[in-house]
């Protein structure tokens, strides 16, 4: 019940039950190929429906992605771009697991901090970024910080919330076995939770993505964010979409990754 | 439970405290942050001013348009994808992905669609709010238990009656959950688009008094924000959790 605001989000996490009969697997994977199909040809419509194609059209995107990832300018953004998203995500991911650890185990701690955090999680985290550009300066590390305000709360509320729904059972037996608290978290605490972790590294990644990119928007002379701000500025639709297209591709992809590891992860637990 | 609220306030209070001590004492620089103290001066005089009366009701009208359509269109699209198996197969992979693509890149096609003003921005949070409602929409009509379905059946219930009697109250709950999503989404989206792309709006206010080094009046503006954001959340939570008791039962 306490990350609820989370729910919606580890939600879509859970699929039909799926067997591994051919026909059955078809029928996974045909629906959505024939939606994606339909939203092409949608986006197909609403570039001839707008006066002298002001939207651009599917191929004209894809012809200016293959364009940008021809040039050198377009891979120093995407490495400006990814450094300050590697950063920001590995701090979340470390930051996050060991603050949930650490409030979980602290019970009345976790308690009373865990309002505060799903508050500032709904909060409209953009409003306090003049605040990160005051205290960090324009550059690479304000970028960092805000993408790591979006990533740790919810990879420390989910880590915690794993850990306080855990089987007494495991906590007692690392107290029989007199483990200390760092070897009960090692090898008991952690190793139990492993499909939660995924599942909160991979909001993490999404939310720590989103925020170095509204950093980048906002304020920045360089990477995806700042390419797209100057397009828009420009009136240069045919880059913008081709930017959109090009992280909403690696964000699903690797999305979709850390899905099925989660769920080869949950489905080899289960089976034990 | 009333007792834990207290010490979380009593946190909040001492982090706020030891902020006013940190400015006072000159550990921290007035140009980064200002003592809480004269944000809340700040905020009285923008809210007794009433300079910004019309960014505020700008953004707040925003908010609530886009509430409204997101719960409503979440609503109906939500069971609809319920209703059908091809559907639900297609859509469910999306929506599992769909919060790692960042919407705000795409805020220069709604300003070719809707032209430039509140509708582009109000487009731009249904989308990061909308789906929330759908994902719990889906959600609280697969929680309906099975035995309630037979029950309407052996009364023999209209499929009408059974949705008004039987359906809605066994998955209000869920449904709620989502709106309360929804609502948080709309803030943030309504927000931030304002903040980054408008020209309108308190996101908006924000961007200029930071560009244009008004610290008071951008921590007043923030300060607005923060709290008035705060105290909807709060509320919905609260209700949320009173409804979701109700389902334990």
């Amino acid at each position: 019940m306490s990350s609820k605001v989370l729910a919606s989000k580890t939600m879509a996490s859970k699929t039909l039950p799926s067997r591994t009969l051919p026909g059955e697997a078809l029928r996974n994977i045909v629906p959505p190929i024939v939606l994606a199909l339909v939203l092409i040809l949608c986006w197909q419509g609403l570039h001839l429906a707008t006066a002298s194609g002001a939207i651009s059209s599917p191929a004209a995107t894809l012809a200016r992605l293959v364009v940008l990832m021809g040039s050198g300018r377009f891979w120093l953004d995407v490495a400006e771009t990814g450094t300050a998203f590697a950063w920001a995500l590995v701090l979340s991911i470390v930051l996050g697991i060991g603050l949930g650890v650490a409030l979980a185990l602290l019970r009345p701690v976790g308690e009373v901090m865990e309002p505060i955090l799903v508050t500032f999680y709904s909060l409209p985290k953009v409003t306090l970024y003049p605040l990160v550009l005051l205290i960090f300066g324009l550059g690479m590390p304000a970028k960092i910080a805000f993408g790591i305000m979006h990533g740790l709360v919810p990879i420390t509320l989910l880590t915690r919330n794993a850990i306080t729904q855990l089987k007494p059972v495991y906590l007692r037996t690392a107290k029989v076995m007199r483990l200390s608290a760092f070897e009960a978290v090692r090898s008991v605490v952690l190793p139990a939770i492993i499909p939660e972790l995924v599942a909160g590294i991979r909001i993490g990644f999404s939310l720590s993505l989103l925020g170095v990119l509204i950093g980048e928007m906002f304020a920045s002379k360089r990477g995806l964010g700042f390419t797209a701000v100057n397009a828009m500025g420009l009136g240069d639709l045919d880059t913008i979409m081709a930017i959109g297209v090009f992280l909403a591709l690696f964000a699903v992809l690797a999305n979709g990754g850390l899905l099925s590891l989660e769920r080869a992860i949950r489905h080899r637990s289960a089976g034990r | 439970m009333r007792y834990r609220a207290l010490v979380t306030l009593a946190v909040v209070l001492a982090c706020v405290l030891a902020l006013e001590l940190a400015c006072a004492l000159g550990w921290v620089a007035r140009t980064v942050i200002i003592p809480p103290s004269e944000m809340v001066g700040s905020l009285r005089d923008i809210l007794w001013s009433g300079e910004f009366n019309r960014a505020i009701a700008l953004t707040l009208t925003n908010v609530m348009i886009s509430v409204v359509i997101s719960i409503s269109a979440g609503f109906v699209l939500g069971v609809a994808i319920h209703a059908s198996d091809f559907l639900r197969r297609a859509v469910e992979p999306y929506l599992a992905s769909y919060y790692a693509v960042p919407t705000f890149i795409f805020y220069p096609v709604f300003i070719v669609l809707f032209g430039v003003n509140s509708a582009a921005i109000i487009a731009i949070a249904v989308l990061l709010s909308i789906v929330a409602m759908i994902t719990a929409t889906m959600n609280g009509l697969d929680r309906i238990p099975t035995v309630l379905l037979r029950t309407a059946r052996i009364m023999r219930l209209s499929p009408v009656k059974t949705a008004l009697l039987i359906q809605l109250p066994a998955a209000a709950p869920y449904f709620f959950t989502g709106a309360r999503l929804s609502v948080a989404y709309s803030f943030i989206g309504v927000i931030a688009s304002e903040f980054i792309l408008s020209g309108d709006g308190l996101g908006y206010a924000i961007a200029y008094a930071y560009n244009n080094f008004e610290n008071r009046q951008m921590y007043g503006l923030m300060l607005l924000i923060v709290i008035a954001v705060t105290l909807v959340n709060m509320t919905l939570d609260r209700l949320d959790r009173r409804l979701q008791s109700r389902l334990r039962r």
